[in-house]
């Protein structure tokens, strides 16, 4: 009897890029929730103009460029990244924001380095970085959250105001936590008296630490099923609470304390959800570990004497552009080898 | 996990756990399989060349008679496994992983499996050494867990002390359970192999490292030595972690030695082999029997009635099937060796050979078409369970750019082939594939570089030459003119300088040649 050959090994791969990345969207719903809690149904419309958005251009790219479209499409891969741009963006961003952002991030951020895989960037927040550049007014005009508002806007009202040329009135809108803490030490406002605000009420701002919380739990999820190493948060998270500590007790009349910064902004969404981002991070155990201490540096170095609020976007893209190196640099010792 | 007696492990990196349908085969028991009419032996190495035929064709042998090969030690021999007449010394499909034919020798078997007269050792402890060696490499004894090293050379490591021996008993690939059967039906021909192998080694203690999943091999083990340890040599369950049954690595997890890269495991003073050798060897050396016969495990739902059989070396693999009850009709693919390293076989007409542990019969829904590979994600999946600590996705990136200066400073010629990578690539890139694509072209090309340098060895030797005939040529011409010259002037040649005019004549025909 004849029977057709095949290269071993002969048993299947249980793992599949589809299911990886479809288990990050899954790790995402509580830290979305907190978010849609918090912030209104706004951060819903954004993410589905993003999905809109991106998954057109992904389709658009992949026939322009005579790739199979299913297979990719399918990946949700493009779909994680409008998720992750959406939720970095504000509730009520004109949807021309969004729509731009997720374009730049599918199209420059990915298939014009040859698709998934081949991009040294992280495709999100090379647009949420884009956006930040070119929108800065609009960027950082958030909503207030669930307590310190009267009340969220309605959907009639959010609809208006994301698909109207014109942006909400500035009375409606409020700068972040993170922001005003910015300005204000900026201009010269004591710590305790900005922190008297209603925006900042318990562990890191009101709203935040519950959007944090969310992904902190979605995050863990994910260590625990051994989706995403956990060198790169715990190194992350790490180094940024011993940076922010260290300050903090140095000049805690000018510094936050490390639990504002732990659980505030973008760094539990950064820690878990961003810098693991595979195709761009370093791959190496050590690697990873001195990627993600980077980052968590670069983040506080960002936020306390950057020109942007928070720092997580721009400490990822420059990481990104380091990673390839630090691989090479922290090969593991193979089975049998001396140690370079 | 821990069992009694367990000695500590020592862990090693990556790995992967592995669903082991081992139960299949398992329950079988060991079986007899009958006697083939045809018996197929080739005569294609490990080491790459063709053992030398000892027989003719109309010959007729019997049992246990070499027919082929033990010109060397590293040469082992081949024994006809039943009697009766050669029927052909040709070319046939081998079971090897290149699909292609070689030199095989065809024995047609009289049913009456004459045997040649056996003869053991009294005492194998009033032998020396290197007597028993030669008894080994007699009895045609190779490795069996599937390498087929020449068991003779290893038990003789030159100028090394071996204190440790282990028995690897460690079937990590799912499906095979040929250790297992051996094991609980001949254990203690296990042992009693390797107090031999100890007394030939010299060496001090034996482990028999066998996975902890195998309850009752190591019931049997241990009602054969009284215990879980005595006589030097003790039981040793490891964890069912894929590939922990690859030499180096069981070395590392019994001992926490580290074989290095290019070396062998006797540099850290220890020798390793399969359970199944161990019996091997108390047969040859005690009861003086050639290998003849080994215990394979057909297995896979695409066979009928899977189970473990002692076969005869030599015996066509659809004869073995058939005692199986047959393929099932959605037998789809054929593999000698497990699911992970084993090879596919394109027919069943091939013969099980020494080193064949076990035929695996998949089907369509097993195989069904590899899913599509995408683009590599870097997520470092394949990297975490890379049991050598290679990192797979450069090595990818690198011999899909065909980079031969990177791939050996990622060391890719470590990789050990084991499939791990290639199993937890959500990409679903067959890693395993590139890389033995890479080494071969790496092999080639060192092949090549070979072939220029003699090539310009030869250029080189053959310019020197000609550059000494030239001015032999040019002396020669010089001296007859000066002879020439003397003798117009009168005087007479001596016979020294005729002897000089006649070397310098030779030198043209040989300058001709080259
Ligand atoms: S497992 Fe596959 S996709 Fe992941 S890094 Fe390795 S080769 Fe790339
Ligand atoms: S096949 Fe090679 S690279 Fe892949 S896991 Fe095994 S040893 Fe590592």
């Amino acid at each position: 009897m004849r029977f057709s050959t095949a290269p071993a090994p002969h048993i299947q791969p249980q793992a599949s890029v589809r299911g990886l990345m479809l288990g990050v969207l899954a790790a995402l719903v509580p830290g979305v929730a907190a978010q849609v809690w918090q912030f209104g149904a706004g951060v819903l419309i954004q993410c589905l103009l993003a999905l809109i958005a991106a998954l057109a251009c992904e389709a658009s790219m992949l026939w322009g460029r005579g790739r199979p479209l299913v297979p990719s499409l399918l990946d949700g891969s493009a779909a994680l990244t409008a998720v992750l741009l959406a939720v970095s963006l504000p509730p009520v961003a004109p949807w021309w924001i969004t729509v731009f952002g997720a374009l730049f991030a599918i199209t420059v951020g990915k298939h014009l380095y040859g698709g998934l895989g081949y991009n040294p960037f992280n495709p999100a927040m090379l647009g949420y970085a884009v956006l930040l550049i070119s929108f800065p007014r609009t960027m950082t005009a958030w909503l207030p959250p669930t307590g310190v508002a009267a009340a969220q806007p309605g959907w009639a009202e959010l609809l208006d105001w994301i698909f109207r040329l014109t942006p909400p009135i500035d009375g409606m809108t409020m700068a972040t936590p993170l922001d005003t803490l910015k300005t204000q030490l900026g201009m010269g406002v004591a710590l305790d008296q900005i922190r008297s605000s209603p925006l900042f009420g318990g562990l890191a701002g009101a709203g935040w630490q519950w959007v944090n919380l969310g992904y902190l739990l979605g995050g863990s999820w994910l260590l625990w099923r051994g989706a995403i190493a956990w060198q790169i948060p715990a190194a992350f998270l790490g180094t940024l609470f011993l940076a922010a500590l260290i300050f903090f007790l140095a000049e805690p009349a000018s510094f936050p304390t490390p639990l504002f910064h732990l659980f505030g902004g973008a760094t539990m969404l950064g820690a878990f959800f961003i810098a693991t981002d595979p195709v761009t991070a370093s791959t190496t155990p050590r690697g990873r570990l001195i990627y993600g201490s980077l980052i968590g540096l670069l983040v506080f170095v960002i936020r306390s004497w950057g020109g942007y609020p928070d720092g997580v976007a721009f400490a990822v893209l420059l990481m990104n552009l380091a990673a390839p190196t630090l691989d090479h640099f922290t090969r593991p010792r193979p089975f049998g080898r001396q140690r370079r | 996990m821990a069992i009694a007696g367990m000695t500590e492990w020592f862990g090693f990196h990556g790995g992967i756990q592995l669903d082991t349908p081992k139960d299949l085969a398992a329950g079988s028991g060991l079986l007899l399989c009958p006697l083939s009419p045809r018996l197929i032996f080739p005569l294609l190495q490990r080491d790459g060349r063709n053992a030398k035929p000892r027989v003719t064709v109309g010959q007729r042998v019997l049992k246990g008679q070499p027919i082929a090969g033990g010109e060397s030690p590293g040469q082992p021999f081949i024994h006809a496994s039943s009697s009766g007449v050669i029927a052909a010394i040709d070319d046939r499909l081998l079971p090897h992983p290149s699909g292609l034919s070689g030199p095989c020798i065809v024995l047609d078997a009289d049913g009456h499996d004459e045997v040649v007269e056996f003869a053991g050792v009294t005492d194998y402890r009033d032998e020396a050494p290197e007597v028993l060696a030669e008894r080994l490499h007699a009895a045609g004894i190779v490795g069996l867990g599937g390498a087929g090293f020449p068991t003779a050379v290893k038990v003789r490591p030159d100028g090394v002390r071996v204190d440790t021996l282990i028995l690897n008993g460690a079937e990590c690939e799912p499906y095979i359970s040929c250790d297992d059967a051996l094991l609980r039906h001949r254990a203690a021909e296990v042992l009693e192999g390797a107090r031999i192998l100890l007394h030939i080694l010299q060496a001090e203690r034996c482990l028999v490292g066998i996975e902890e999943d195998m309850p009752q091999a190591s019931d049997a083990l241990t009602a054969a030595l009284g215990g879980w340890n005595g006589d030097g040599i003790e039981i040793a369950p490891v964890p069912a972690i894929y590939p922990t049954g690859g030499e180096k690595l069981l070395i590392r997890v019994l001992t926490g030695r580290e074989v290095p890269a290019d070396g062998i495991p006797a540099e850290v003073g220890v020798v390793c082999q399969n359970v199944a050798t161990a019996a091997a060897v108390y047969r040859a050396v005690v009861l003086g029997e050639p290998l003849l016969s080994r215990i394979v495990t057909v297995t896979g739902t695409g066979v009928r009635r899977p189970g473990n059989w002692l076969t005869p070396v030599g015996t066509p693999i659809a004869h073995l099937v058939e005692q199986c009850g047959g393929y099932t009709d959605r037998a789809e693919r054929l593999i000698l060796g497990g699911p992970m390293m084993g090879f596919a076989l394109l027919s069943d007409e091939v013969p099980i050979t020494k080193s064949a542990n076990c035929v695996l019969v998949l089907t369509v829904a097993e195989t069904a078409g590899r899913r599509p590979a995408m683009a590599c994600i870097r997520c470092g999946a394949c990297a975490e369970a890379c049991p050598v600590e290679l990192l797979p996705q450069q090595l990818y990136w690198y011999s899909r750019s065909d980079n031969p200066d990177r791939l050996a400073e990622y060391h890719l010629s470590d990789c050990i082939e084991c499939g791990c990578c290639d199993f937890v690539c959500p990409s679903h890139i067959p890693l395993v594939q590139h890389f033995r694509a890479a080494k071969g072209r790496l092999a080639a090309r060192r092949r090549e570089r070979g072939q220029a340098d003699q090539a310009r060895r030869r250029f080189e030797a053959r310019q020197a030459r000609r550059q000494r005939e030239q001015q032999e040529k040019a002396e020669a011409a010089r001296r007859k003119k000066e002879l020439l010259q003397r003798m117009s002037a009168g005087q007479v040649a001596s016979p020294a300088q005729t002897g000089d005019l006649a070397e310098g004549r030779t030198a043209s025909p040989q300058s001709r040649e080259s």
